[in-house]
């Protein structure tokens, strides 16, 4: 598995180049790559399931699973969805081209949010999606 | 007049905290915008913190309380029906409490005990209905009446227009969204495009409307906010805006301190203007930038502002 810095990389890399047709379907799976760090992370093997007809919904549940604070990303990962059908479904479009570059920049928050997350895992925590502190130190002090 | 039409005419409002500090230009353009359209604001008396992220994420059920007493205060002192908060942070808050002591026993236990130490009534849920800014000026006024007010229109002014994350996060304590035509949508929110639309302006398609920001690791971790709020204002630039509306002021304040912060740390400048939707939809009916505070936010629009001919 790559890093999420090799990750970043690339991302940059096509962020920098003109918008290709191609890059939907790269992005996408550039998407489902930085939500596979955040499953694995958590000690789960990234599912191959999909929902709503996309792996990537699939593993933001996953990765969701009793914690609440994912959900802080979930309108990213449905922008993303939602981009990649735009681009698919109307190739010859006029704003393809503006299309992909959003793309591009939602595919750079997913990845900023689970990097920042990997780093700091309350991220996103004390806002949309609190969680008591005091839930894991009770959890924490029961189990000694 | 449809009913909300009616309720939201005269409203409880609560500025919370953030209103009389950094967020005091939201506090004082709320105020104009009311008045400019005639809606009645009387501030709860004696009002507290709602609790905030900070109270909330040790004792949540102290944070049910500290909402309720202000509920409580619009309801049983002031005779009131419908608390209007500005903040997406006592926003949330409330429709937290709302939703806890509709549902959870032990919260309702809870606030009574603390309720009656305190000396004051209990809140029971559904005194009260706590909505948003947008929601109020939607409502009582809506698109037509603004069409027929505005006398600046922002015609020419592209925006880009950022929820941030608890105005419809977590989607159980909104159940008035998500309800249909008419009704705000949770994943898309669109009530502050439809106004600011009706007042002229152009939105863009902007994909990150309610994307993270940081938030609350905005000072314990400075680096993972300023490169999502960057991503933020790239993208709303990539997207054609010239302006970013807000109506969060912890959002705003994130957005315009960490727009100085990767120009002084990254050396990425970025230069949309970012303003609140009260001081947009104000100068549009016809108030000063200073009416609206615009000297009160850290940035500086007003030669933005004069140049799109709203001052």
């Amino acid at each position: 598995m790559r890093s999420l810095d090799d990750i970043g990389r690339e991302l940059a890399s096509l962020q920098s180049d003109e918008p290709g047709p191609d890059h939907a379907a790269v992005y996408l799976a550039l998407g489902e790559e930085v939500l596979e760090h955040w499953v694995r992370a958590r000690d789960m093997e990234p599912c191959h399931d999909e929902r709503e007809g996309f792996r990537l919904l699939a593993l933001h549940r996953q990765g969701a699973d009793k914690l609440p604070s994912f959900n802080a990303c979930r309108e990213t990962c449905r922008e993303l969805a939602y981009h990649y059908n735009l681009l698919i479904q109307q190739p010859d479009h006029p704003d393809s081209p503006q299309r992909m570059r959003m793309m591009g920049m939602v595919t750079r928050h997913l990845y900023l949010f689970v990097r920042g997350k990997m780093e700091v895992e309350e991220l996103g925590e004390f806002c949309c999606s609190s969680r008591p502190v005091r839930e894991r130190v009770d959890a924490m002090q029961s189990k000694q | 007049m449809t009913d909300k039409k009616t309720k939201y005419q005269e409203v409880a409002y609560y500025p919370g905290c953030a209103l009389e500090g950094g967020g005091h230009a939201y506090n004082r353009s709320t105020k104009a915008l009311g008045k400019k359209l005639g809606l009645k604001l009387k501030e709860v008396d004696n009002w507290n913190c709602c609790g905030a992220m900070e109270v909330k994420n040790i004792d949540p059920k102290l944070q049910t309380y500290l909402s309720s007493r202000v509920m409580s205060i619009a309801a049983n002192q002031m005779g009131l029906d419908t608390v209007m908060a500005p903040c997406n942070g006592c926003y949330h808050n409330l429709k937290k409490a709302e939703y806890d002591l509709a549902n959870d026993p032990d919260s309702v236990a809870v606030v009574d005990r603390i309720s009656k130490k305190s000396g004051h009534d209990t809140y029971q849920a559904g005194q009260v209905e706590t909505i948003h800014a947008l929601d109020w000026v939607k409502e009582t006024i809506g698109e037509d009446g603004l069409k027929e007010r505005v006398k600046n229109s922002l015609k020419d002014v592209k925006v880009a227009n950022y929820y941030g994350c608890m105005y419809t996060r977590p989607r159980h304590i909104f159940p008035e969204k998500d309800q249909g035509p008419g009704s705000e949508s949770t994943s898309k929110p669109h009530f502050m495009d439809d106004l600011l639309e009706a007042a002229g302006a152009e939105n863009v398609e902007f994909p990150l409307k309610t994307a993270c920001c940081g938030g609350a690791h905005t000072l314990s971790d400075s680096d993972t906010s300023t490169q999502l709020v960057l991503n933020i204002l790239q993208t709303a630039e990539a997207s054609g805006a010239e302006v970013i509306a807000t109506e969060c002021p912890t959002c705003h304040s994130g957005l315009e301190m960490h727009q100085i912060r990767a120009e002084a740390t990254l050396g990425i400048k970025t230069n949309v203007k970012i303003i609140y939707f009260t001081q947009l939809l104000g100068m549009a009916l016809g108030l000063k930038p200073k009416e609206v505070g615009l000297h009160e936010n850290v940035s500086d629009s007003f030669a933005f502002v004069k140049e799109k001919g709203l001052a």
